[in-house]
């Protein structure tokens, strides 16, 4: 861990768009001149008071912003110790943070005059959003998807064709997320002319990791509000779950620099870290440069990127993105990890207490609250990214339930 | 520009421009189907008539790579193949074969955890005289580029249809060895260059540099190779010659015989284009 304390943790990524030795752009030269057009057309749009105001209206109005701060009351009586409340992000159109990004992306693809969207998904919640966002402002969306997770994900499957968008089932090395990722990195390179490339997490070559965030802050913005009229304090403790690390980045991003607030990152442990079997890229893993950015990677000795393994579709991606990366090494946020098994008691238990059928991504965040809360006074708030709901995993979960639909 | 090492790759193309012939540039990737064959077939290239060798060091994760290139990968990978054996191959190569210039060609992530330091040195001493590096833009300089010119090898651009004249000077800032003209904008052996537009931007490329530029991504057959190496110093085949591995019946005799007629077909295709003239 690093001794020297940055004056703010908001500040980065610079210039080359590094989060300390982590990010950068580590892409082939077809596609440099296509991310420095982005950088600079986010550039413009960030300081052009119309776009943010154009964003803050379908926020409103077509994803249903600002999302709950809800007290879970309930689940703080079972596990008697800190107050716990959820920020219901599941409560969004199409079911999960994601839209949040992607409405951002979409209306800066349009403002660049791109007519063509592509995406990767691994649980499909991501290209939903996307195909969503295609469908309502009338754009040719293609979204790649792991055969592995076209499999396991076939509600979001169905979805997307409903909603108009190509999906493109992978069936390139492990035929999960980081293959969809790199057959749609091939089609930008094929496609330069006309197509936006539409990142579902703060991975990639910058800008994206920054891009994704500042999209994705508006989760944090709203609950720091919303816990100040609450409880008239900011909270104690942050916890969400990584995949890419998105809905973790967005909720934590607005709180870096009070000092006061920790913030818990939950990686999946899959069958457990010491089992391989895992998705933990930071608890697990070592730093490499793959899709575009330097952070932390599950690989074996020869660089090789190994599989990564979890439960849930959405976390179950081989790296983090470089930002939290760096928030690892300068200490400022705990990485911790649950596995397949605690998430799924965590599925069961907030649904029966709180009537909310959870995601099984936040599962994990909220298997590490069932850790944490017990230990904390009663006075002390925790609040938790509820970044999506449970309807696309009930197959998955009765699977592991031993029951039959 | 001084600090440009010198290496086999400008000896080859010094003396190719004398003989008045294009350079035909062959990729395959390392362990690919086995190392044992793998090394079989880069033994025997320059006999085939291959000027330069571009060799694949493999990874799961190929994102610049058509379909071909990313199975040979992983047929490599799951044959074992590791970056130690890769520039074991190297150095066997060199015992019998001083003069061909080798270039080790893939991604930055085998790289980096081997170790930038330890790689550049074992890469230099196994033989190695060239990098290309895919996900590495003059924008990560730093990285690896600069060093490995200290380190005395080239590190080989690619320019591709997208770099326009306002970015190409930053491309060729640090390049040395030879400038990789990328044909299309794609992966790896998909479609087929317009043989036309190709002339017209290796021409606009030259403007800008005097080091050889090499034709590649999609180029098949001796005939392409012929027309494309025209508009330039040489072609480069790779995906047609991992192909052949992929198609090959019983393993290695056949890849090893297939990859060689195929290489001897291109170089009469190339050696006719520096020819005549056309
Ligand atoms: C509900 C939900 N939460 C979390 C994630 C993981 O992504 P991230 O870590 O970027 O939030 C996903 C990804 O699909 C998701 O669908």
């Amino acid at each position: 861990m690093s001794e020297h304390k940055p004056n703010t943790y908001t500040g980065l990524p610079d210039a080359k768009g590094r989060f300390g030795n982590h990010g950068g752009r580590f892409v082939a030269e077809t596609l440099m001149p296509l991310i420095l057009e982005l950088e600079e057309a986010y550039r413009a749009a960030r300081a052009d008071p119309s776009f943010q105001e154009e964003l803050d209206d379908f926020l409103k109005h077509y994803v249903g912003r600002p999302s709950p701060l809800y007290f879970a009351e309930r689940l703080t009586e079972h596990l008697g110790g800190a107050k716990i409340y959820f920020k219901r992000d599941e409560l969004n159109h199409t079911g999960a943070h994601k839209i949040n990004n992607v409405l951002g992306q979409i209306l800066l693809a349009r403002r660049m005059g791109k007519t063509r969207i592509i995406a990767e998904t691994g649980a499909g919640q991501h290209g939903v959003a996307t195909a969503t966002a295609c469908a309502r402002f009338g754009l040719e969306c293609v979204v790649y998807m792991g055969e592995v997770d076209v499999e396991r994900q076939q509600p979001n499957v169905f979805r997307m064709k409903l909603l108009g968008a190509e999906v493109v089932p992978v069936s390139s090395g492990s035929r999960t997320l980081k293959d969809a990722l790199n057959e749609a990195l091939r089609d930008w390179v094929a496609n330069v002319e006309n197509t936006f490339y539409c990142i579902g997490t703060v991975a990639g070559p910058h800008p994206y990791p920054e891009m994704v965030r500042d999209f994705q802050s508006v989760i944090g913005r709203e609950a720091k509000e919303q816990i100040l009229e609450a409880e008239g304090r900011l909270p104690d403790a942050l916890v969400a779950a990584i995949g890419g690390g998105s809905n973790a980045m967005g909720l934590f991003y607005p709180f870096l620099d009070d000092a006061d607030v920790e913030m818990f990152g939950v990686e999946a442990a899959g069958r457990g870290l010491d089992t391989g079997a895992h998705a933990a890229s930071i608890l697990g893993g070592r730093p490499g440069v793959l899709h575009g950015n330097r952070t932390y990677l599950l690989m074996d000795e020869d660089g090789q990127i190994t599989e990564a393994h979890s439960i849930s579709a959405g976390l179950d991606y081989p790296g983090i993105g470089p930002e939290h990366a760096w928030l690892h090494e300068v200490g400022r946020v705990n990485y911790v990890a649950a596995t397949d098994t605690e998430a799924l008691e965590a599925f069961q238990v907030c649904s029966e207490l709180e009537g909310i059928i959870p995601a099984l991504e936040p599962s994990h965040a909220l298997a590490h609250v069932m850790k944490m809360a017990p230990e904390m006074d009663r006075d002390e708030i925790i609040i938790m990214n509820m970044c999506g709901r449970g309807d696309k995993d009930i197959f998955t979960v009765a699977k592991h339930l031993g029951v039959e639909l | 520009m001084s600090n440009e090492p010198r290496t086999r790759i400008a000896e080859t193309f010094e003396r190719l421009q004398r003989e008045g012939r294009k350079a035909l540039v062959t990729f395959i990737t390392a362990g690919d189907p086995d190392l044992d064959t793998s090394q079989r077939i880069l033994d025997g290239l320059p006999q085939a008539g291959a000027d330069v060798i571009e060799l694949g060091m493999p990874f799961t994760d190929p994102m610049a790579d058509g379909p071909a290139i990313q199975l040979a990968s992983q047929r490599a990978l799951k044959a074992g193949q590791t970056m130690e054996k890769t520039l074991a191959m190297v150095r066997r190569f060199r015992q019998e074969d001083d003069t061909t210039p080798i270039v080790l060609m893939g991604y930055y992530n085998p790289v980096y955890v081997y170790g930038n330091e330890r790689f550049l040195r074992d890469a230099k001493d196994a033989g190695v005289d060239g990098l290309i590096i895919v996900d590495l833009p003059p924008e990560e300089d730093e990285e690896l580029c600069l060093p490995a010119m200290e380190a005395g090898l080239n590190f080989i651009r690619l320019a591709t249809p997208t770099t326009d004249d306002e970015r190409l000077p930053k491309v060729l800032t640090n390049a040395s060895g030879f400038l990789y003209y990328v044909s299309i904008t794609g992966v790896t052996g998909t479609r087929a260059p317009d043989a036309r537009d190709v002339a017209a931007q290796v021409a606009r490329i030259k403007r800008h540099t005097s080091l050889p530029v090499c034709i590649g991504f999609g180029v098949k057959t001796p005939q392409q190779a012929r027309t494309l190496a025209t508009a330039g110093d040489g072609v480069v085949v790779g995906s047609a010659l991992v192909d052949i591995i992929a198609r090959a019946q019983d393993g290695g005799a056949e890849a090893v015989r297939g990859v060689h007629e195929l290489t001897r077909a291109l170089a009469e295709g190339v050696r006719v284009a520096g020819k005549d003239g056309t």
